[in-house]
């Protein structure tokens, strides 16, 4: 089973490229789990036709130590097996320790039996490393590849080199490994190659270039992922073609974040410069 | 056995101690630890680094700012609940375990034997601990009915972020009892100094005044600073009866918070521990007008002291007859017992880690027994607990400092408690020569070339052992057995190992009885295992040819 975190920049696109990649895996014949770690448990909203879940954080809530696998697992897209870990309100509690309890008890309730033949595990986790709960999906080997969605602004980019850091400090005590940058492009000027030029100095790659359109939002707003939605159009084939590089993709790195200086100077030389 | 050094002479310089001590440590943290470290000449104002972090990874004495607020302050309270928020062990190990003794009369509420706490789970962490807290307080009020509750934070409450102040607003609402929270986190300061600062200022701001009973004696005044451990308070108590001051209240052995509510009508207060609760006196005085000294009542000699000068302060000949009466008798008893013991002791070397207020005032015991002092130190003191309060403005005002709230107060709008008349008395007594408001520290009262260390490290506690071959060693549970181990017994100055009361004179003869005991026995040096010095066995060889 290959296990995948999805991190990036708040507001970058992680959900909606997540979904449409696990919608492309699906295509290709992929078991697949999704663990949304986002106290808005709005990481699995497209596979599942709406937020129609209810979270693990919540069921433990209700429900006390007698949770079922089935209570917390709703199939979605495809047979997308979806998990909402959920969390607190905005401002209480602490929702990195939600995820750490989220995970811990799909566990133990065996999320990840044999029986479920999953060929993908795909967390989204929320936002930057905030803190050392949400780094829990890249802790203790739970995710072993990460993909960093990104895009050419310049604090996409900053979130991006700070989420390689968390990557590099437990890359060197386990078995994570990054496996390369998703450009989510917002038509920046040379955005496609500034990110491969960052992905290279972070000594990865750019899995894939997701040029921006419209059907993205217009499947969105029908609860869809674009590749349910519109099969045909040449946006869902942007995310086929990333499902199948990561699919593919045999290039897993600790990656070496840059210097404040040296991601500065990039962004001049390939922005402001030209 | 080690042999034993000879100081009569005078104490070595330690100067190359300090260095050996230091030598062991990378150069910054030396450096560092240096600070705090002073061979000591009482002639001579110098500076000790005190309350400042400890350096992690030396194995410090040192509690956390829960231990100081909750445990401390406001754990020998009996009329109060005292509900931990947090985890049950932050609770759990601080249930009963600093020996405050109480006395309840009879159908009064008395709480202390209880434990309480949310005992915050996982679930509490993730989704806030506000609700469960809630619950926790209107349970404890159907239970128990108590006049006050007070909630103390731990840790992962400023981490998650619960408000108990908000918490304690409303419950106070609603319960129509008096309910108030602290902030006292363990993390928030270098020491549970910070936790007294922070618990003064909620039993300042919440309790101090809020009962202005009508006065009840002649000569009333306040107890700071004395927490009852293994009964000090009654002694104290029983000593202020007979010779006629009534005892308002003590902060906070055998008190009762009813008692603090009204400890704002008092003529003075009386600071034993300079440390922990200095803080009141000092806000008392600004709010009230209401005088502070500071008094110590460990060793008969400083008993007599204190008493005297509370005396002169009220100024009363029937008062001043029956201090001196009291004084005579029973200092002819403690005179009895120190001159049994004392041939046993003298010149024997005492050392101790503790407190802050402590370590200076047990010194008075042990030269009444004849005994040197040769190092002691704090373990949560600030600079003016060793150099004398001349230094406060100098103290450097850091970062952890500025955590806690300092609270500004006014003076109180109720003109019948503005206390004009011991305003004037303390003017017209300062101008005699009479000190108020002061301490002047550990170091000045300590021989030459003792050495000073504030929060001692266990390497820095073995090297002193090393070095002087104390006879005895004061510190607390953590250094007990560490201690022991070398072959010098520990005598504890946190819980009294089981023992006391020490204060006052009847404390004087139970302290000069306990180091006959520790002091006289051979057992120390039976420390060393046998075959360390002999063979067990002995066996021979034969080499057939």
């Amino acid at each position: 089973m290959r296990k995948v975190a999805i991190y990036g920049k708040g507001g970058i696109g992680k959900s909606t490229t997540t979904q449409n990649t696990v919608a492309g895996l699906v295509e290709l014949g992929k078991n697949i789990l999704v663990v949304g770690c986002d106290p808005k448990a709005d990481s699995t909203r497209l596979l599942l036709g709406g937020l129609a879940q209810k979270t693990v954080l919540d069921t433990l809530r209700e429900e006390g130590e007698d949770v079922e696998l089935d209570d917390v697992v709703k199939p979605g897209y495809g047979g997308v097996r979806c998990v909402e870990s959920g969390g607190p309100e905005p401002g209480v509690g602490c929702a990195g320790r939600g995820i750490i309890t989220s995970i811990n008890l799909l566990e133990q309730l065996g999320a990840w039996d044999e029986k479920y033949k999953t060929d993908y595990t795909f967390y989204d986790v929320l936002g930057d490393v905030v803190c050392g709960g949400f780094a829990m999906p890249i802790r203790d080997g739970k995710a072993e590849e990460i993909y960093i969605v990104v895009s050419g602004e310049m604090m996409a980019m900053y979130a991006a080199n700070n989420i390689c850091k968390g990557i590099q400090k437990y890359a060197q005590a386990g078995t994570v490994r990054l496996g390369g940058l998703i450009c989510n492009s917002r038509k920046v000027d040379n955005e496609r190659e500034m990110i491969e030029e960052l992905a290279k100095k972070l000594g990865s790659q750019m899995v894939h270039f997701v040029p921006r359109d419209n059907m993205v939002q217009q499947a969105e707003i029908h609860r869809k992922t674009v590749i349910e939605f519109s099969p045909e159009h040449n946006q869902a084939d942007e995310y086929r073609a990333l499902s199948k590089a990561i699919d593919s993709n045999e290039m897993f790195v600790i990656p070496n974040p840059l210097e404040i200086e040296e991601l500065e100077k990039l962004l001049i030389d390939f922005g402001i410069a030209n | 056995m080690v042999k034993k050094k000879d100081f009569s002479a005078g104490l070595p310089d330690p100067t190359p101690l300090i260095e050996d001590i230091v030598s062991k440590y990378p150069s910054k943290i030396a450096k560092k630890r240096k600070k705090g470290m002073v061979a000591n000449d009482p002639e001579v104002d110098q500076e000790v680094q005190a309350n400042v972090r400890t350096i992690p990874g030396i194995i410090t004495q040192r509690g956390c700012t829960y231990a100081g607020c909750k445990g401390v302050v406001l754990g020998p309270t009996r009329d109060i609940i005292n509900l931990v928020h947090g985890p049950i062990g932050c609770s759990f190990y601080a249930w009963l375990t600093r020996r405050n003794q109480t006395r309840a009369a009879e159908g009064e509420d008395n709480f202390i034997m209880y434990s309480f706490s949310t005992d915050m789970q996982d679930e509490n962490i993730v989704f806030g601990g506000e609700i469960k807290l809630k619950q926790a307080v209107r349970e404890a009020h159907a239970l128990f009915n108590p006049k006050a509750i007070g909630i103390f934070s731990t840790c992962p409450v400023g981490l998650i972020g619960d408000d108990v102040h908000a918490v304690s607003r409303e419950m106070k609402e609603e319960l129509g009892i008096n309910i108030f929270g602290f902030s006292c986190e363990g993390y928030r300061g270098v020491s549970q100094s910070a936790g007294h600062h922070i618990a003064n200022n909620g039993v300042f701001k919440n309790v101090v005044g809020l009962n202005d009973r009508p006065r009840k004696g002649k000569f009333q005044m306040n107890l700071l600073g004395e927490y009852n451990i293994g009964g000090d308070a009654f002694e104290l108590e029983a000593l202020f009866e007979e010779v006629g001051i009534e005892l308002i209240s003590t902060f906070s052995g055998n008190s009762t918070i009813k008692s603090m509510e009204y400890s704002h009508t008092v003529d003075l207060n009386i600071v034993m521990c300079h440390r922990s609760i200095n803080y009141i006196a000092e806000m008392m005085e600004e709010k009230y007008g209401i005088p502070w000294i500071k008094a110590n009542f460990i060793g008969a000699e400083a008993t007599s002291k204190t008493l005297r000068k509370v005396a002169e302060f009220f100024d009363d000949a029937e008062l001043t007859a029956k201090v001196e009466e009291v004084i005579a008798r029973e200092a002819a008893k403690v005179q009895v017992v120190m001159d049994a013991i004392k041939p046993k002791t003298e010149g024997k070397l005492a050392m101790m880690f503790v407190g802050g207020s402590r370590a200076h005032h047990y010194q008075e015991l042990f030269k009444e027994l004849g005994m040197h002092t040769v190092s002691a130190g704090y373990e949560f003191a600030h600079r003016d607990d060793y150099e004398g309060r001349k230094v406060i403005p100098s103290i450097k005002i850091d970062a952890d400092t500025r955590n806690i709230e300092d609270l500004t107060i006014e003076k109180t709008e109720k003109e019948e408690l503005w206390r004009e008349d011991l305003i004037a008395k303390k003017a017209k007594l300062e101008k005699e020569g009479y000190q108020f408001s002061d301490y002047e520290g550990m170091m000045p009262e300590m021989e030459k070339n003792s050495l000073v260390i504030d929060d001692v490290s266990h390497h820095e506690t073995e090297k002193l052992i090393e070095f002087y071959k104390p006879d005895i060693f004061c510190a607390g549970i953590k250094e007990k057995y560490v201690v022991q181990k070398s072959g010098v017994p520990l005598k504890q100055l946190h819980s009294y190992d089981y023992g006391g009361p020490y204060t006052a004179f009847g404390g004087a003869i139970n302290f000069f009885k306990e180091m006959e005991r520790m002091l006289v026995t051979d057992v120390w040096k039976l420390v060393d295992t046998p075959w360390k010095s002999e063979p067990e066995i002995v066996g021979s060889m034969t080499i057939n040819a």
